[in-house]
């Protein structure tokens, strides 16, 4: 379908994002807030913005999305919301009863200036956040960067409101045993993943976001509105006393983690992702120099289980030329992985602005593939990946669901990874992360390879044992 | 027991519970967990499946990504309505402005897609930061010779509802615009359908069989060229009266086209809205004709009907809809299937609705406007629901509590109107009400337990 309105020909464009390779701002910072345990997030702004993350998030889930709106009116619109969140914060304790509400701004309350600490201090001098409750913000204009940078901006925010100087006769003394890790935009059973390792380690971890038993959460003939997940506020205010950060991908993790150590001088270490061989390698060696021991055998023996993996299967990915869309953090490390599978990332695309995605991903190809064409920001849209595909075929997509025009259209196989993935299920309960996760991911690979390679193979060639 | 807001009573009703004084067409409450969207989303909805047109969003990217092909509604021919086009508002727009942008974008549109006509969506911050939608449209009209129709979408300027009436006043401009020659005199536009699913074809082609012609389906498999002449028909056909009220009005203003309500959902609504075109005509072959189309239709499908009501019979229903007059379907074709309607809401029926719901239902049924989550789960629990229908945001909740759940709405992946669609209908709450799953999930008496 897609076909027929995608013209091969390349032309600059500086006005028209064309199917798009991202979304905006709040809806990252809504999925951050429902990681956090009793949180309810709100969304300042008009009805439909939170209407639409919500069913984007119940898509991509298949769970129960809670959110609040501020409802914005044309009055709101002219005289500022601040009415339209006092309400809110009133009716909000009054009836779901979260422990926290965390607030994100949209393009209408920006521009229109409404000023979130100033409001919520009213509602606190007016009496209107009971006690032991708490109300945080982050800005989430629509109209700069995408659903990433929105999602980064929320989990600074939890450490902006949570994270407090230890108390008491030997605070400040010692650091805590505690290590702070933020996992970054994953799915809630890739941050199950990384607590299991990092409890495999015998690492004392809190871990933030956390969505894990909030948006994998068991059928229990229950509608609960608050999921037992979610990290706590105890939790997070204790972040300001753990010994060292690690932060996930630097375009949705590295800000918080750097708001800490501006804070409270905690060390940080940020990794790539750990999806793929070597990036979990990264992650391992960090968690390691963290628990002064050497790698438990599990894990050792997890790590060689992948290898065996890629050994025995290396042949079918010799020089196979992949395109990638999505989100910088999974794209570069997917990229890396790829080219350490001998595979060819040639196309790289994704809307979220940013500066350091280039030069991150020239490191995690270190030159292997230099054909390799990436784009981002402004005109980087499923359009545009698909006129490069046209131009030159690829042989494997992996990437969220928008992908799948191209795939009917152009014979591709298509590995789903990333947000949102519409049509399909498993991505939130099977990690990639890990290297468990990798050998996921080499399965799909190699299962969409196969396939088509099934499907397409004349009968005289059509194998039984491969 | 859950508390209900105050400011929310109002709101709810059990039937038999006196003075029936139920408030809708509210506001929703700032910091409620409301179903309802925006005025960009009813326009957006409304006019997407016109398969033919550019269809721009002027703003930011979500309010494009978030509506990127997500109602099934199925073209026969040119599917441009499937791409998501953009202005993709930057931090630069906001301030200087994005009127540049928009010519700029829909002279490259133009250009590359020669669309039949283009579509542009204001979103909230174009109204705030005031951008004249309507003069960049203008001059691109004069330049390229095609209507360029702003749609004043603004998201926060009211309900969906308001977005159906931006909608409309675009459609009501196309209108009149093209040549009627060779229209007959038994001819109408279905107003009202989306073809998710391809429903559209299936009610075109029932009134194509007992002699009624179709000018123009607004919007289901619309094409501009078709709107543009809609008219020279002589009957407006309206279903989904919430969406397209409007402009049925308007063109009966404009032009003296009369025209009818009607609902394609369940044997008896079916039915009713080929007779009553018939009767309208006042033409005895078409009455007879649509009488000998009902009795085969029905008489196909009854055998299978009457095998799953035996299945169904006294179990009960929740019904959660966009507009109201869906609701109304709903319930009689529940009755067809031997089921109890105990609960049934939308997000913007008026007043009207209610009152006709009410007399619909059955005593202790409850009605609620502009429901959130918390209510729904705790009537449905209270009520001992098997069946939950909605769209996609209530799906979940259902799944969560061990119901059923059928989704009459932009997720419907089989036709449910016409008398195809009632057997499609029955089979789909067949199919999960009676589900194996259900065995499974903890006792839904245990988990109602406090």
């Amino acid at each position: 379908m897609l076909l027929r309105h995608t013209p091969p020909e390349l032309a600059e464009r500086q006005a028209l994002t064309v199917n798009p390779a991202k979304t905006c701002q709040p809806i990252g910072a809504m999925y951050a807030a429902l990681g956090i345990h009793n949180c309810l997030p709100h969304s300042h702004g008009s009805q439909g913005c939170c209407a639409y993350h919500r069913s984007t998030l119940t898509r991509h889930y298949k769970e129960p999305i809670m959110a609040a709106t501020s409802a914005f009116t044309e009055g709101a619109s002219v005289f500022g919301g601040q009415a339209n969140l006092l309400q809110a914060i009133t009716n909000i304790f009054t009836i779901y009863d979260p422990d926290v509400i965390a607030v994100h701004t949209t393009c209408l309350s920006e521009t229109i200036g409404d000023d979130i600490p100033q409001i919520v201090s009213k509602a606190r001098d007016e009496g209107k956040i009971p006690p032991g409750k708490r109300v945080i913000h982050c800005n989430t204009p629509s109209y700069v960067g995408s659903h990433v940078t929105g999602f980064s901006n929320m989990v600074k925010a939890m450490v902006d409101y949570f994270a407090e100087s230890p108390k008491g006769p030997s605070a400040g003394t010692t650091p805590g045993r505690a290590v702070n890790v933020i996992p970054g935009w994953v799915e809630p059973g890739d941050t199950r993943e990384i607590k299991r390792l990092a409890g495999e380690f015998g690492i004392e971890s809190i871990v933030f976001p956390d969505t894990s038993d909030v948006l994998d959460a068991p059928q229990t003939g229950k509608a609960q509105f608050y999921p037992k997940g979610g990290v706590a506020v105890e939790e997070l205010a204790r972040t300001a006393a753990s010994r060292a950060t690690v932060c996930l991908g630097p375009t949705a993790s590295e800000a918080a983690a750097r708001q800490l150590y501006t804070k409270f001088k905690i060390p940080l270490e940020s990794l790539e992702l750990p999806i793929g061989l070597r990036a979990t390698d990264r992650f391992v060696n960090t968690l390691r120099h963290l628990a002064r021991s050497p790698v438990p055998a599990s894990v050792a023996a997890e790590r060689g289980r992948l290898m065996d993996m890629v050994t025995d299967m290396h042949q079918y990915l010799y020089q196979v030329r992949v395109a990638l869309w999505g989100d910088p953090d999974q794209l570069v490390s997917l990229a890396g992985f790829l080219a350490d599978l001998d595979m060819r990332p040639v196309y790289v695309v994704t809307g979220t602005p940013g500066k350091q995605f280039e030069k991150r991903l020239e490191t995690a190809l270190a030159g292997r593939v230099p054909e390799a064409k990436f784009r981002q920001g402004p005109g980087a849209d499923m359009f545009l990946m698909h006129q490069w595909i046209k131009n030159e075929k690829v042989d494997l997509l992996i990437g969220n669901t928008y992908g799948k025009y191209i795939a009917r259209d152009e014979g591709v196989p298509l590995v789903r990874h990333g947000f949102p993935i519409l049509d399909r299920v498993g991505h939130s309960y099977f990690p990639t992360v890990g290297y468990r996760g990798a050998m996921r991911l080499l399965e799909m690979i190699l299962s969409a390879l196969m396939d088509k390679k099934d499907r397409d193979s004349p009968e005289e060639s059509f194998e039984l044992v491969m | 027991m859950l508390p209900i807001l105050a400011a929310r009573k109002p709101q709810i009703h059990e039937k038999g519970a006196e003075p029936f004084a139920m408030a809708c067409e509210k506001q929703s409450l700032a910091g409620s967990v409301s179903q309802r969207a925006c005025v960009f989303c009813g326009s957006r909805v409304v006019l997407y499946p016109i398969a033919d047109a550019v269809h721009l969003v002027h703003g930011p990217i979500g309010c494009a990504a978030y509506t990127w092909d997500i109602r099934g509604a199925l073209s026969s021919g040119p599917e441009l309505h499937r791409m998501s086009f953009c202005t993709d508002f930057d931090e630069k727009d906001v301030i200087y402005g994005g009127e540049k942008k928009l010519y700029r974008a829909l002279v490259e549109l133009i250009e590359r897609y020669r669309p039949k006509a283009a579509f542009v969506y204001s979103t909230c911050i174009v109204g705030i930061i005031g951008d004249d939608v309507a003069a960049v449209c203008r001059r691109v009209q004069a330049e390229r010779g095609i209507p360029v129709l702003p749609i004043h979408s603004e998201g926060f300027k009211g309900t969906k509802k308001d977005g159906y009436r931006a909608a409309c006043d675009g459609l009501a401009t196309l209108v009149g615009s093209g040549l009627t020659e060779g229209i007959g005199p038994h001819s109408i536009n279905i107003l009202g359908d989306f073809n998710l699913a391809g429903e559209t074809w299936m009610i075109r082609d029932y009134y194509r069989r007992i002699g009624v012609e179709v000018v123009a389906t607004i919007t289901g498999d619309g094409r501009v060229d078709d709107i543009r002449r809609a008219h020279g028909a002589k009957l407006n056909v309206v279903q989904c009266s919430g969406s397209m009220i409007h402009l049925a009005n308007s063109m009966q203003e404009s032009y003296g086209i009369p025209f009818l309500r009607v609902s394609y959902f369940g044997i008896e609504d079916m039915a009713k809205s080929l007779y009553d075109v018939a009767e309208h005509f006042g033409d005895e072959t078409i009455l007879s004709r649509g009488r000998e189309l009902v009795r085969d239709e029905v008489a196909a499908i009854m055998p299978e009907l009457r095998e799953i009501r035996r299945s169904l019979e006294g179990r009960r229903a929740a019904i959660y809809t966009g507009g109201a007059f869906k609701a109304f379907s709903l319930v009689r074709s529940l009755r067809t299937l031997g089921m109890k309607t105990v609960l049934v809401g939308s997000q913007t029926g008026n007043r009207e609705d209610y009152e006709l719901l009410r007399e619909l239902c059955d005593e202790g049924t409850i009605l609620v406007d502009d429901t959130n989550p918390l209510e729904l789960s705790r009537f449905i629990q209270e009520k001992g629901v098997d069946l939950f229908i909605g769209g996609v945001k209530e799906r979940a909740t259902a799944y969560k509590l061990g119901i059923g759940f059928c989704d009459h709405n932009h997720e419907r992946k089989e036709a449910l109107a016409g008398f195809q669609g009632m057997l499609n209908f029955a089979r789909e709450v067949y199919r999960t009400v009676m589900s194996p799953v259900w065995r499974f999930v903890p006792r839904k008496s245990e988990a109602a337990r406090p």
